[in-house]
Protein backbone atom coordinates (compact mmCIF):
# COMPACT_ATOMS: atom_id res chain seq x y z
CA UNK A 1 0.00 0.00 0.00
CA UNK A 2 2.66 2.45 1.07
CA UNK A 3 4.94 1.39 -1.79
CA UNK A 4 2.11 2.52 -4.05
CA UNK A 5 2.10 5.91 -2.37
CA UNK A 6 5.86 6.31 -2.86
CA UNK A 7 5.52 5.20 -6.49
CA UNK A 8 2.70 7.70 -7.05
CA UNK A 9 4.80 10.46 -5.49
CA UNK A 10 7.78 9.56 -7.68
CA UNK A 11 5.63 9.40 -10.81
CA UNK A 12 4.09 12.79 -10.04
CA UNK A 13 7.56 14.23 -9.47
CA UNK A 14 8.76 12.95 -12.86
CA UNK A 15 5.62 13.76 -14.83
CA UNK A 16 5.23 17.25 -13.40
CA UNK A 17 8.79 18.31 -14.17
CA UNK A 18 8.50 20.86 -16.96
CA UNK A 19 11.59 19.41 -18.63
CA UNK A 20 10.04 15.93 -18.80
CA UNK A 21 6.71 17.25 -20.03
CA UNK A 22 8.56 19.10 -22.76
CA UNK A 23 10.29 15.88 -23.78
CA UNK A 24 6.95 14.10 -24.05
CA UNK A 25 5.58 17.00 -26.06
CA UNK A 26 8.52 16.79 -28.46
CA UNK A 27 7.99 13.04 -28.88
CA UNK A 28 4.37 13.79 -29.74
CA UNK A 29 5.28 16.39 -32.36
CA UNK A 30 7.71 14.15 -34.28
CA UNK A 31 5.11 11.71 -35.69
CA UNK A 32 3.09 14.71 -36.90
CA UNK A 33 6.10 16.17 -38.70
CA UNK A 34 6.99 12.82 -40.24
CA UNK A 35 3.40 12.26 -41.35
CA UNK A 36 3.06 15.69 -42.94
CA UNK A 37 6.47 15.41 -44.61
CA UNK A 38 5.64 12.03 -46.10
CA UNK A 39 2.22 13.26 -47.22
CA UNK A 40 3.83 16.22 -48.98
CA UNK A 41 6.45 13.98 -50.57
CA UNK A 42 3.52 12.06 -52.08
CA UNK A 43 4.97 8.57 -52.02
CA UNK A 44 4.08 6.45 -55.01
CA UNK A 45 1.35 3.88 -54.36
CA UNK A 46 3.33 1.26 -56.32
CA UNK A 47 6.10 1.09 -53.70
CA UNK A 48 9.09 2.51 -55.49
CA UNK A 49 12.49 2.74 -53.87
CA UNK A 50 11.89 5.16 -51.01
CA UNK A 51 14.36 5.47 -48.15
CA UNK A 52 14.11 3.76 -44.77
CA UNK A 53 12.83 0.37 -43.61
CA UNK A 54 10.65 -1.75 -45.82
CA UNK A 55 7.38 -0.45 -44.39
CA UNK A 56 8.00 3.15 -45.47
CA UNK A 57 6.52 2.29 -48.81
CA UNK A 58 3.42 0.77 -47.28
CA UNK A 59 2.38 4.11 -45.90
CA UNK A 60 0.74 5.42 -49.03
CA UNK A 61 -1.67 2.52 -48.93
CA UNK A 62 -2.40 2.66 -45.21
CA UNK A 63 -2.08 5.38 -42.57
CA UNK A 64 -1.53 2.73 -39.86
CA UNK A 65 2.00 2.36 -41.17
CA UNK A 66 2.84 5.87 -40.01
CA UNK A 67 3.03 4.38 -36.48
CA UNK A 68 5.76 1.91 -37.51
CA UNK A 69 7.62 4.59 -39.43
CA UNK A 70 7.45 6.98 -36.49
CA UNK A 71 8.57 4.35 -33.97
CA UNK A 72 11.51 3.21 -36.08
CA UNK A 73 12.60 6.78 -36.76
CA UNK A 74 12.32 7.92 -33.16
CA UNK A 75 14.05 4.78 -31.89
CA UNK A 76 17.33 5.97 -33.37
CA UNK A 77 17.70 8.96 -31.09
CA UNK A 78 14.60 10.66 -29.73
CA UNK A 79 13.11 7.85 -27.63
CA UNK A 80 16.53 6.89 -26.18
CA UNK A 81 17.10 10.54 -25.21
CA UNK A 82 13.73 10.73 -23.49
CA UNK A 83 14.45 7.56 -21.51
CA UNK A 84 18.06 8.60 -20.83
CA UNK A 85 17.01 11.91 -19.30
CA UNK A 86 14.65 10.29 -16.81
CA UNK A 87 16.85 7.26 -16.09
CA UNK A 88 20.10 9.19 -15.82
CA UNK A 89 18.45 11.72 -13.53
CA UNK A 90 16.77 9.10 -11.33
CA UNK A 91 19.37 8.57 -8.59
CA UNK A 92 22.02 11.09 -9.62
CA UNK A 93 19.46 13.91 -9.60
CA UNK A 94 18.44 13.10 -6.01
CA UNK A 95 22.10 12.95 -5.04
CA UNK A 96 22.68 16.30 -6.73
CA UNK A 97 19.84 17.98 -4.84
CA UNK A 98 20.94 16.28 -1.60
CA UNK A 99 17.44 14.85 -1.26
CA UNK A 100 18.86 11.32 -1.51
CA UNK A 101 20.24 11.43 2.03
CA UNK A 102 16.90 12.61 3.37
CA UNK A 103 14.94 9.96 1.46
CA UNK A 104 17.22 7.31 2.95
CA UNK A 105 16.92 8.84 6.42
CA UNK A 106 13.11 8.83 6.14
CA UNK A 107 13.75 5.79 5.69
CA UNK A 108 12.69 4.94 2.14
CA UNK A 109 14.88 1.82 2.14
CA UNK A 110 17.62 1.54 -0.46
CA UNK A 111 16.19 -1.44 -2.37
CA UNK A 112 12.68 -0.01 -2.24
CA UNK A 113 13.88 3.38 -3.48
CA UNK A 114 15.68 1.76 -6.40
CA UNK A 115 12.65 -0.38 -7.27
CA UNK A 116 10.36 2.66 -7.25
CA UNK A 117 12.82 4.61 -9.38
CA UNK A 118 12.99 1.82 -11.96
CA UNK A 119 9.23 1.37 -11.92
CA UNK A 120 8.78 5.03 -12.81
CA UNK A 121 11.46 4.89 -15.53
CA UNK A 122 9.59 2.01 -17.18
CA UNK A 123 6.28 3.84 -16.79
CA UNK A 124 7.76 6.93 -18.40
CA UNK A 125 9.18 4.85 -21.29
CA UNK A 126 5.73 3.29 -21.71
CA UNK A 127 4.13 6.76 -21.83
CA UNK A 128 6.63 7.98 -24.42
CA UNK A 129 6.23 5.01 -26.79
CA UNK A 130 2.45 4.97 -26.51
CA UNK A 131 2.32 8.70 -27.17
CA UNK A 132 4.33 8.13 -30.37
CA UNK A 133 2.02 5.31 -31.46
CA UNK A 134 -1.16 7.17 -30.58
CA UNK A 135 -0.19 10.44 -32.25
CA UNK A 136 1.17 8.61 -35.31
CA UNK A 137 -2.03 6.58 -35.57
CA UNK A 138 -4.18 9.71 -35.38
CA UNK A 139 -2.00 11.59 -37.87
CA UNK A 140 -1.87 8.58 -40.18
CA UNK A 141 -5.65 8.29 -40.13
CA UNK A 142 -6.00 11.98 -40.87
CA UNK A 143 -3.46 12.15 -43.68
CA UNK A 144 -3.74 8.76 -45.39
CA UNK A 145 -6.40 6.18 -46.15
CA UNK A 146 -7.02 3.59 -43.43
CA UNK A 147 -8.24 0.07 -43.97
CA UNK A 148 -7.21 -3.60 -43.82
CA UNK A 149 -3.46 -3.77 -43.25
CA UNK A 150 -1.17 -5.35 -45.83
CA UNK A 151 1.78 -6.73 -43.89
CA UNK A 152 5.41 -6.86 -45.03
CA UNK A 153 5.00 -10.49 -46.01
CA UNK A 154 2.22 -9.47 -48.40
CA UNK A 155 -0.60 -10.91 -46.36
CA UNK A 156 -3.53 -8.63 -45.66
CA UNK A 157 -5.16 -8.70 -42.22
CA UNK A 158 -8.18 -6.83 -40.92
CA UNK A 159 -7.73 -3.34 -39.45
CA UNK A 160 -8.46 -4.72 -35.96
CA UNK A 161 -5.79 -7.39 -36.34
CA UNK A 162 -3.41 -4.73 -37.64
CA UNK A 163 -4.06 -2.54 -34.61
CA UNK A 164 -3.48 -5.49 -32.30
CA UNK A 165 -0.09 -5.97 -33.95
CA UNK A 166 0.57 -2.26 -33.44
CA UNK A 167 -0.12 -2.75 -29.72
CA UNK A 168 2.43 -5.56 -29.58
CA UNK A 169 4.97 -3.50 -31.53
CA UNK A 170 4.55 -0.62 -29.06
CA UNK A 171 5.00 -2.99 -26.12
CA UNK A 172 8.12 -4.46 -27.76
CA UNK A 173 9.60 -0.97 -28.14
CA UNK A 174 8.69 -0.25 -24.50
CA UNK A 175 10.61 -3.38 -23.48
CA UNK A 176 13.63 -2.16 -25.44
CA UNK A 177 13.43 1.22 -23.70
CA UNK A 178 12.94 -0.46 -20.29
CA UNK A 179 16.22 -2.32 -20.82
CA UNK A 180 17.91 0.94 -21.74
CA UNK A 181 16.38 2.46 -18.60
CA UNK A 182 18.05 -0.22 -16.45
CA UNK A 183 21.43 0.70 -17.93
CA UNK A 184 20.66 4.36 -17.22
CA UNK A 185 19.65 3.56 -13.64
CA UNK A 186 22.94 1.74 -13.08
CA UNK A 187 24.97 4.65 -14.45
CA UNK A 188 22.88 7.02 -12.35
CA UNK A 189 23.96 5.30 -9.12
CA UNK A 190 27.60 6.06 -9.95
CA UNK A 191 27.44 9.85 -9.88
CA UNK A 192 25.71 12.85 -8.38
CA UNK A 193 25.74 14.70 -11.70
CA UNK A 194 22.56 13.83 -13.58
CA UNK A 195 23.75 15.43 -16.80
CA UNK A 196 26.86 13.23 -16.73
CA UNK A 197 24.77 10.09 -16.37
CA UNK A 198 22.45 11.17 -19.19
CA UNK A 199 25.36 11.98 -21.52
CA UNK A 200 27.13 8.71 -20.72
CA UNK A 201 24.02 6.72 -21.56
CA UNK A 202 23.55 8.55 -24.86
CA UNK A 203 27.18 8.01 -25.82
CA UNK A 204 26.63 4.33 -25.08
CA UNK A 205 23.56 4.22 -27.34
CA UNK A 206 25.25 5.97 -30.25
CA UNK A 207 28.41 3.88 -29.92
CA UNK A 208 26.33 0.72 -29.92
CA UNK A 209 24.43 1.87 -33.02
CA UNK A 210 27.66 2.75 -34.83
CA UNK A 211 29.30 -0.59 -34.02
CA UNK A 212 26.13 -2.34 -35.15
CA UNK A 213 26.53 -0.70 -38.55
CA UNK A 214 30.18 -1.62 -39.11
CA UNK A 215 30.22 -4.78 -41.26
CA UNK A 216 33.62 -5.86 -39.90
CA UNK A 217 32.15 -5.94 -36.37
CA UNK A 218 29.15 -7.94 -37.51
CA UNK A 219 29.84 -10.73 -35.00
CA UNK A 220 29.36 -8.35 -32.07
CA UNK A 221 25.97 -7.21 -33.34
CA UNK A 222 23.59 -9.53 -31.49
CA UNK A 223 25.18 -8.67 -28.15
CA UNK A 224 24.79 -4.91 -28.52
CA UNK A 225 22.08 -3.23 -26.44
CA UNK A 226 20.58 -1.50 -29.49
CA UNK A 227 20.80 -4.37 -31.97
CA UNK A 228 17.29 -5.77 -31.53
CA UNK A 229 15.41 -2.50 -31.18
CA UNK A 230 14.14 -2.40 -34.77
CA UNK A 231 13.34 -6.11 -34.87
CA UNK A 232 9.72 -5.26 -34.15
CA UNK A 233 9.14 -5.57 -37.89
CA UNK A 234 9.06 -9.33 -37.21
CA UNK A 235 5.57 -8.69 -35.88
CA UNK A 236 4.52 -7.36 -39.26
CA UNK A 237 4.87 -10.68 -41.04
CA UNK A 238 2.77 -13.82 -41.38
CA UNK A 239 3.79 -16.00 -39.72
CA UNK A 240 5.31 -13.79 -37.04
CA UNK A 241 9.10 -14.25 -36.87
CA UNK A 242 8.96 -15.36 -33.24
CA UNK A 243 12.58 -16.53 -33.01
CA UNK A 244 13.89 -13.04 -33.81
CA UNK A 245 11.37 -11.47 -31.45
CA UNK A 246 12.27 -13.82 -28.64
CA UNK A 247 15.97 -13.23 -29.12
CA UNK A 248 15.28 -9.51 -28.92
CA UNK A 249 13.21 -9.84 -25.77
CA UNK A 250 15.86 -12.14 -24.28
CA UNK A 251 18.51 -9.50 -25.00
CA UNK A 252 16.39 -6.82 -23.28
CA UNK A 253 15.80 -9.08 -20.27
CA UNK A 254 19.48 -9.90 -19.93
CA UNK A 255 20.47 -6.24 -20.08
CA UNK A 256 17.74 -5.26 -17.61
CA UNK A 257 18.68 -7.97 -15.11
CA UNK A 258 22.44 -7.43 -15.50
CA UNK A 259 22.36 -3.67 -15.04
CA UNK A 260 19.51 -3.79 -12.53
CA UNK A 261 21.64 -6.10 -10.38
CA UNK A 262 24.64 -3.85 -10.81
CA UNK A 263 22.58 -0.81 -9.76
CA UNK A 264 21.28 -2.69 -6.72
CA UNK A 265 24.71 -3.97 -5.67
CA UNK A 266 26.22 -0.54 -6.02
CA UNK A 267 23.38 1.42 -4.43
CA UNK A 268 22.93 -0.82 -1.40
CA UNK A 269 26.63 -0.90 -0.57
CA UNK A 270 27.91 2.59 -1.33
CA UNK A 271 28.16 5.44 1.16
CA UNK A 272 25.87 8.34 0.39
CA UNK A 273 28.19 11.33 0.51
CA UNK A 274 26.07 13.89 -1.29
CA UNK B 1 18.71 1.81 26.81
CA UNK B 2 20.47 4.82 25.35
CA UNK B 3 19.22 7.01 22.53
CA UNK B 4 22.49 6.63 20.69
CA UNK B 5 25.38 4.37 21.49
CA UNK B 6 28.45 3.49 19.50
CA UNK B 7 31.34 1.21 20.25
CA UNK B 8 34.67 1.62 18.54
CA UNK B 9 32.91 3.33 15.65
CA UNK B 10 35.50 4.01 12.95
CA UNK B 11 35.41 5.40 9.43
CA UNK B 12 38.42 5.33 7.18
CA UNK B 13 37.87 6.96 3.78
CA UNK B 14 39.04 5.32 0.59
CA UNK B 15 41.99 7.71 0.50
CA UNK B 16 43.16 6.25 3.79
CA UNK B 17 42.15 9.25 5.89
CA UNK B 18 40.85 8.29 9.32
CA UNK B 19 37.76 10.50 9.68
CA UNK B 20 36.30 8.88 12.78
CA UNK B 21 38.60 6.99 15.10
CA UNK B 22 37.10 4.46 17.55
CA UNK B 23 34.51 6.62 19.20
CA UNK B 24 32.22 5.38 21.97
CA UNK B 25 29.19 7.64 22.14
CA UNK B 26 26.59 7.26 24.87
CA UNK B 27 23.67 9.64 24.52
CA UNK B 28 21.21 9.24 27.40
CA UNK B 29 17.48 9.19 26.64
CA UNK B 30 15.88 12.55 27.21
CA UNK B 31 19.14 14.47 27.05
CA UNK B 32 20.06 17.38 24.84
CA UNK B 33 23.46 16.25 23.69
CA UNK B 34 25.83 18.75 22.14
CA UNK B 35 28.24 17.14 19.70
CA UNK B 36 31.10 19.59 19.46
CA UNK B 37 34.24 19.95 17.50
CA UNK B 38 35.94 22.11 14.93
CA UNK B 39 34.98 21.78 11.28
CA UNK B 40 36.47 18.61 9.86
CA UNK B 41 36.71 16.81 13.20
CA UNK B 42 34.44 13.98 12.06
CA UNK B 43 31.05 15.10 13.39
CA UNK B 44 29.14 14.85 10.12
CA UNK B 45 30.76 11.55 9.15
CA UNK B 46 29.68 10.16 12.53
CA UNK B 47 26.12 11.36 11.95
CA UNK B 48 26.10 9.82 8.48
CA UNK B 49 27.07 6.49 10.01
CA UNK B 50 24.43 6.82 12.74
CA UNK B 51 21.76 7.31 10.06
CA UNK B 52 22.98 4.45 7.88
CA UNK B 53 24.03 6.75 5.04
CA UNK B 54 27.67 5.74 5.36
CA UNK B 55 28.90 2.35 6.47
CA UNK B 56 31.44 2.13 9.32
CA UNK B 57 34.88 0.69 8.56
CA UNK B 58 34.69 -1.01 11.95
CA UNK B 59 32.78 -0.75 15.20
CA UNK B 60 29.07 -0.70 15.86
CA UNK B 61 26.35 1.88 16.32
CA UNK B 62 22.78 1.70 17.54
CA UNK B 63 19.86 4.10 17.60
CA UNK B 64 17.22 3.62 20.30
CA UNK B 65 18.70 0.20 20.93
CA UNK B 66 18.42 -0.93 17.29
CA UNK B 67 21.71 -1.73 15.54
CA UNK B 68 22.58 0.41 12.53
CA UNK B 69 22.84 0.30 9.57
CA UNK B 70 21.00 -3.08 9.51
CA UNK B 71 18.02 -1.72 11.42
CA UNK B 72 17.69 1.41 9.28
CA UNK B 73 14.26 0.59 7.91
CA UNK B 74 12.88 -0.42 11.31
CA UNK B 75 14.12 2.43 13.49
CA UNK B 76 14.72 5.52 11.36
CA UNK B 77 11.05 6.50 11.24
CA UNK B 78 11.34 7.13 14.99
CA UNK B 79 14.27 9.45 14.32
CA UNK B 80 14.10 12.92 12.77
CA UNK B 81 17.22 14.30 11.19
CA UNK B 82 18.89 17.29 9.64
CA UNK B 83 22.15 16.34 7.95
CA UNK B 84 24.56 18.82 6.41
CA UNK B 85 22.02 21.48 5.69
CA UNK B 86 18.53 21.33 4.21
CA UNK B 87 17.90 19.59 0.87
CA UNK B 88 14.62 19.79 -1.01
CA UNK B 89 13.30 19.92 -4.57
CA UNK B 90 13.63 23.57 -5.65
CA UNK B 91 10.68 23.33 -8.05
CA UNK B 92 8.25 22.08 -5.39
CA UNK B 93 6.45 24.17 -2.78
CA UNK B 94 7.35 23.74 0.89
CA UNK B 95 4.30 21.63 1.72
CA UNK B 96 4.78 19.48 -1.41
CA UNK B 97 8.37 18.85 -0.40
CA UNK B 98 7.24 17.58 2.98
CA UNK B 99 4.57 15.44 1.29
CA UNK B 100 7.30 13.92 -0.89
CA UNK B 101 9.36 12.81 2.13
CA UNK B 102 6.25 11.61 3.92
CA UNK B 103 5.25 9.51 0.89
CA UNK B 104 8.64 7.80 1.00
CA UNK B 105 7.95 6.66 4.58
CA UNK B 106 6.26 3.28 4.39
CA UNK B 107 5.09 3.49 8.00
CA UNK B 108 3.50 6.93 7.70
CA UNK B 109 -0.29 7.01 7.56
CA UNK B 110 -1.35 8.67 4.29
CA UNK B 111 -4.73 9.57 5.78
CA UNK B 112 -3.14 11.93 8.29
CA UNK B 113 -0.41 13.24 5.98
CA UNK B 114 -2.05 16.57 5.25
CA UNK B 115 -2.74 17.29 8.92
CA UNK B 116 0.76 16.29 9.98
CA UNK B 117 2.37 18.44 7.28
CA UNK B 118 0.29 21.45 8.30
CA UNK B 119 1.18 20.92 11.94
CA UNK B 120 4.91 20.58 11.20
CA UNK B 121 4.88 23.74 9.08
CA UNK B 122 2.97 25.56 11.79
CA UNK B 123 5.49 24.50 14.41
CA UNK B 124 8.38 26.08 12.53
CA UNK B 125 6.36 29.11 11.52
CA UNK B 126 6.22 28.35 7.80
CA UNK B 127 2.48 27.87 7.36
CA UNK B 128 2.23 31.13 5.42
CA UNK B 129 4.93 29.95 3.01
CA UNK B 130 3.50 26.44 2.54
CA UNK B 131 2.59 27.01 -1.10
CA UNK B 132 5.72 28.97 -1.96
CA UNK B 133 8.33 27.20 -4.05
CA UNK B 134 11.38 26.08 -2.13
CA UNK B 135 13.70 27.92 -4.52
CA UNK B 136 12.22 31.21 -3.28
CA UNK B 137 12.79 30.41 0.40
CA UNK B 138 15.35 32.37 2.39
CA UNK B 139 18.18 30.49 4.06
CA UNK B 140 16.43 30.62 7.42
CA UNK B 141 13.18 29.32 5.92
CA UNK B 142 15.03 26.45 4.27
CA UNK B 143 16.59 25.51 7.57
CA UNK B 144 13.23 25.63 9.30
CA UNK B 145 11.61 23.52 6.57
CA UNK B 146 14.30 20.91 7.15
CA UNK B 147 13.45 20.88 10.85
CA UNK B 148 9.75 20.61 9.92
CA UNK B 149 10.60 17.49 7.89
CA UNK B 150 12.13 16.09 11.05
CA UNK B 151 8.91 16.81 12.91
CA UNK B 152 6.50 15.18 10.43
CA UNK B 153 5.90 12.41 12.91
CA UNK B 154 6.32 12.09 16.66
CA UNK B 155 10.01 11.26 17.10
CA UNK B 156 11.90 9.77 20.01
CA UNK B 157 15.20 11.17 18.80
CA UNK B 158 16.12 14.17 16.67
CA UNK B 159 19.56 14.42 15.13
CA UNK B 160 20.47 17.94 14.04
CA UNK B 161 23.72 18.59 12.23
CA UNK B 162 24.72 22.28 12.49
CA UNK B 163 21.08 23.47 12.65
CA UNK B 164 22.01 27.16 12.89
CA UNK B 165 24.57 27.19 10.10
CA UNK B 166 24.19 30.27 7.97
CA UNK B 167 21.40 31.73 10.07
CA UNK B 168 21.28 35.33 11.26
CA UNK B 169 21.05 35.98 15.03
CA UNK B 170 17.27 36.11 14.82
CA UNK B 171 17.12 32.77 13.00
CA UNK B 172 19.59 31.25 15.43
CA UNK B 173 17.40 32.26 18.36
CA UNK B 174 14.34 30.77 16.68
CA UNK B 175 16.06 27.46 16.07
CA UNK B 176 17.36 27.40 19.63
CA UNK B 177 13.84 28.00 20.97
CA UNK B 178 12.56 25.22 18.72
CA UNK B 179 15.18 22.80 20.04
CA UNK B 180 14.22 23.65 23.63
CA UNK B 181 10.59 23.04 22.76
CA UNK B 182 11.35 19.68 21.14
CA UNK B 183 13.42 18.64 24.15
CA UNK B 184 10.63 19.74 26.50
CA UNK B 185 8.34 17.23 24.77
CA UNK B 186 10.67 14.48 25.95
CA UNK B 187 12.43 13.93 22.64
CA UNK B 188 16.15 13.25 22.88
CA UNK B 189 18.07 15.86 20.89
CA UNK B 190 21.51 15.21 19.44
CA UNK B 191 22.84 18.44 18.03
CA UNK B 192 26.20 18.88 16.39
CA UNK B 193 27.78 22.29 16.32
CA UNK B 194 31.00 24.17 16.18
CA UNK B 195 29.38 27.06 18.05
CA UNK B 196 30.10 27.02 21.74
CA UNK B 197 27.46 29.54 22.77
CA UNK B 198 24.75 27.47 21.16
CA UNK B 199 25.72 24.36 23.06
CA UNK B 200 26.25 26.10 26.37
CA UNK B 201 22.73 27.50 26.25
CA UNK B 202 20.72 24.42 25.39
CA UNK B 203 22.67 21.25 26.14
CA UNK B 204 22.66 18.98 29.15
CA UNK B 205 25.43 16.73 27.84
CA UNK B 206 28.38 17.22 25.55
CA UNK B 207 30.74 15.15 23.47
CA UNK B 208 33.82 16.83 22.09
CA UNK B 209 35.49 15.66 18.89
CA UNK B 210 39.02 16.42 17.84
CA UNK B 211 40.49 15.03 14.60
CA UNK B 212 38.18 12.03 14.62
CA UNK B 213 38.52 11.20 18.31
CA UNK B 214 36.00 11.75 21.09
CA UNK B 215 38.17 13.64 23.59
CA UNK B 216 35.45 14.29 26.17
CA UNK B 217 31.97 13.03 26.91
CA UNK B 218 29.76 13.80 29.88
CA UNK B 219 27.32 16.26 31.39
CA UNK B 220 28.02 19.98 31.24
CA UNK B 221 28.85 20.20 35.00
CA UNK B 222 31.25 17.27 34.54
CA UNK B 223 32.97 19.18 31.79
CA UNK B 224 33.30 22.24 34.00
CA UNK B 225 34.87 20.11 36.73
CA UNK B 226 37.63 18.98 34.39
CA UNK B 227 39.03 22.51 34.41
CA UNK B 228 41.49 23.27 37.26
CA UNK B 229 40.85 26.49 39.18
CA UNK B 230 43.90 28.67 39.69
CA UNK B 231 44.72 30.90 42.58
CA UNK B 232 46.15 34.23 41.50
CA UNK B 233 47.85 36.79 43.69
CA UNK B 234 48.89 40.33 42.77
CA UNK B 235 52.05 41.46 44.45
CA UNK B 236 55.20 43.53 43.92
CA UNK B 237 57.28 40.47 44.69
CA UNK B 238 56.17 37.74 42.25
CA UNK B 239 59.19 35.44 42.66
CA UNK B 240 58.81 35.23 46.41
CA UNK B 241 55.07 34.69 46.08
CA UNK B 242 55.60 31.87 43.59
CA UNK B 243 58.04 30.22 46.02
CA UNK B 244 55.48 30.38 48.80
CA UNK B 245 52.82 28.85 46.53
CA UNK B 246 55.20 26.04 45.58
CA UNK B 247 56.06 25.62 49.25
CA UNK B 248 52.38 25.13 49.99
CA UNK B 249 52.37 22.20 47.57
CA UNK B 250 50.45 23.95 44.75
CA UNK B 251 51.27 22.76 41.26
CA UNK B 252 52.35 24.86 38.29
CA UNK B 253 53.31 27.98 40.27
CA UNK B 254 54.23 30.83 37.95
CA UNK B 255 55.57 34.31 38.56
CA UNK B 256 54.59 37.20 36.27
CA UNK B 257 56.58 40.47 36.18
CA UNK B 258 54.73 43.71 35.52
CA UNK B 259 54.18 44.11 31.78
CA UNK B 260 55.53 40.61 31.20
CA UNK B 261 52.67 39.74 28.98
CA UNK B 262 52.32 36.32 27.46
CA UNK B 263 51.99 35.99 23.72
CA UNK B 264 48.49 36.70 22.60
CA UNK B 265 47.54 38.50 25.78
CA UNK B 266 45.52 41.43 24.56
CA UNK B 267 45.60 43.07 27.95
CA UNK B 268 49.39 43.33 27.94
CA UNK B 269 49.44 46.90 29.24
CA UNK B 270 47.33 46.00 32.21
CA UNK B 271 49.36 42.95 33.17
CA UNK B 272 50.05 43.17 36.85
CA UNK B 273 53.01 41.66 38.62
CA UNK B 274 52.00 38.60 40.57
CA UNK B 275 52.00 34.84 40.81
CA UNK B 276 49.54 32.05 40.16
CA UNK B 277 49.22 28.32 40.71
CA UNK B 278 46.67 25.53 40.42
CA UNK B 279 44.55 25.60 43.56
CA UNK B 280 43.87 21.89 43.76
CA UNK B 281 42.50 20.79 47.14
CA UNK B 282 44.03 23.68 49.06
CA UNK B 283 41.75 26.25 50.68
CA UNK B 284 42.07 29.75 49.24
CA UNK B 285 41.80 31.32 52.72
CA UNK B 286 44.72 29.23 53.92
CA UNK B 287 46.80 30.17 50.88
CA UNK B 288 46.12 33.87 51.38
CA UNK B 289 47.00 33.69 55.08
CA UNK B 290 50.23 31.84 54.33
CA UNK B 291 51.23 34.47 51.76
CA UNK B 292 50.70 37.29 54.26
CA UNK B 293 52.48 35.32 56.95
CA UNK B 294 55.50 34.93 54.61
CA UNK B 295 55.70 38.71 54.33
CA UNK B 296 54.35 38.98 50.76
CA UNK B 297 52.54 42.26 50.17
CA UNK B 298 49.25 41.02 48.76
CA UNK B 299 47.56 43.64 46.57
CA UNK B 300 44.93 41.37 45.16
CA UNK B 301 43.86 37.77 45.53
CA UNK B 302 41.53 35.71 43.35
CA UNK B 303 40.43 32.18 42.51
CA UNK B 304 39.90 31.89 38.76
CA UNK B 305 37.79 29.12 37.18
CA UNK B 306 38.46 28.46 33.50
CA UNK B 307 35.70 29.57 31.16
CA UNK B 308 33.91 26.96 29.08
CA UNK B 309 35.67 28.51 26.13
CA UNK B 310 39.06 27.84 27.71
CA UNK B 311 38.02 24.24 28.32
CA UNK B 312 36.96 23.73 24.71
CA UNK B 313 40.08 25.29 23.31
CA UNK B 314 42.08 23.10 25.69
CA UNK B 315 40.26 19.99 24.41
CA UNK B 316 40.19 20.75 20.72
CA UNK B 317 43.29 22.84 20.23
CA UNK B 318 43.48 26.26 18.68
CA UNK B 319 41.40 27.16 15.69
CA UNK B 320 38.18 26.36 17.47
CA UNK B 321 35.52 28.75 16.30
CA UNK B 322 34.23 29.97 19.63
CA UNK B 323 33.04 33.38 18.56
CA UNK B 324 31.01 32.13 15.61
Amino acid sequence: MSAGRFYASELRLVLLRRRNLLLLAVTAVFPLIIGIALRLAAPRPDGGNGPGPAFFNQLAGNGVFLTFIALSTLLVLVLPVVVAVVAGDSVAGEAGYGTLRYLLAVPAGRTRLLAVKYGVIVTFALCATFIVSAVALAAGAALFPVGPVTLLSGTTVSLAAGLLRLLFVTLYVTAAMAALGAIGLAISTLTEHAIGAIATLMILVVTSEVIDNVPQLHAAGPYLPTHWWLSFDSLLRVPVDTSTLLRGLLSFAVYAVLFGSFAWARFTSADVTS
Amino acid sequence: MTAISTSGLTKRFRGGQLAVDHIDLAVPLGSVYGFLGPNGSGKTTTIRMLLGLAYPTSGTASLLGVPMPDGATTVLHRVGSLVEGPAFYPFLAGADNLARYDAADRTADPATARARITEALDRVGLLAAAKKRYRHYSLGMKQRLAIAAGLLRPRELIILDEPTNGLDPQGTREVRALIRQIAADGTTVFVSSHLLAEVEQICTHVGVMRTGKLVFQGSLPELRRTGASRVSVQTADPEAAAKVLTGLGLADAQATEAGDAQAGDVQADDAQAGASAILGDASPEQVCAELVQAGIGVRGFAVVSPSLEDLFVGLTGEGFDVSG
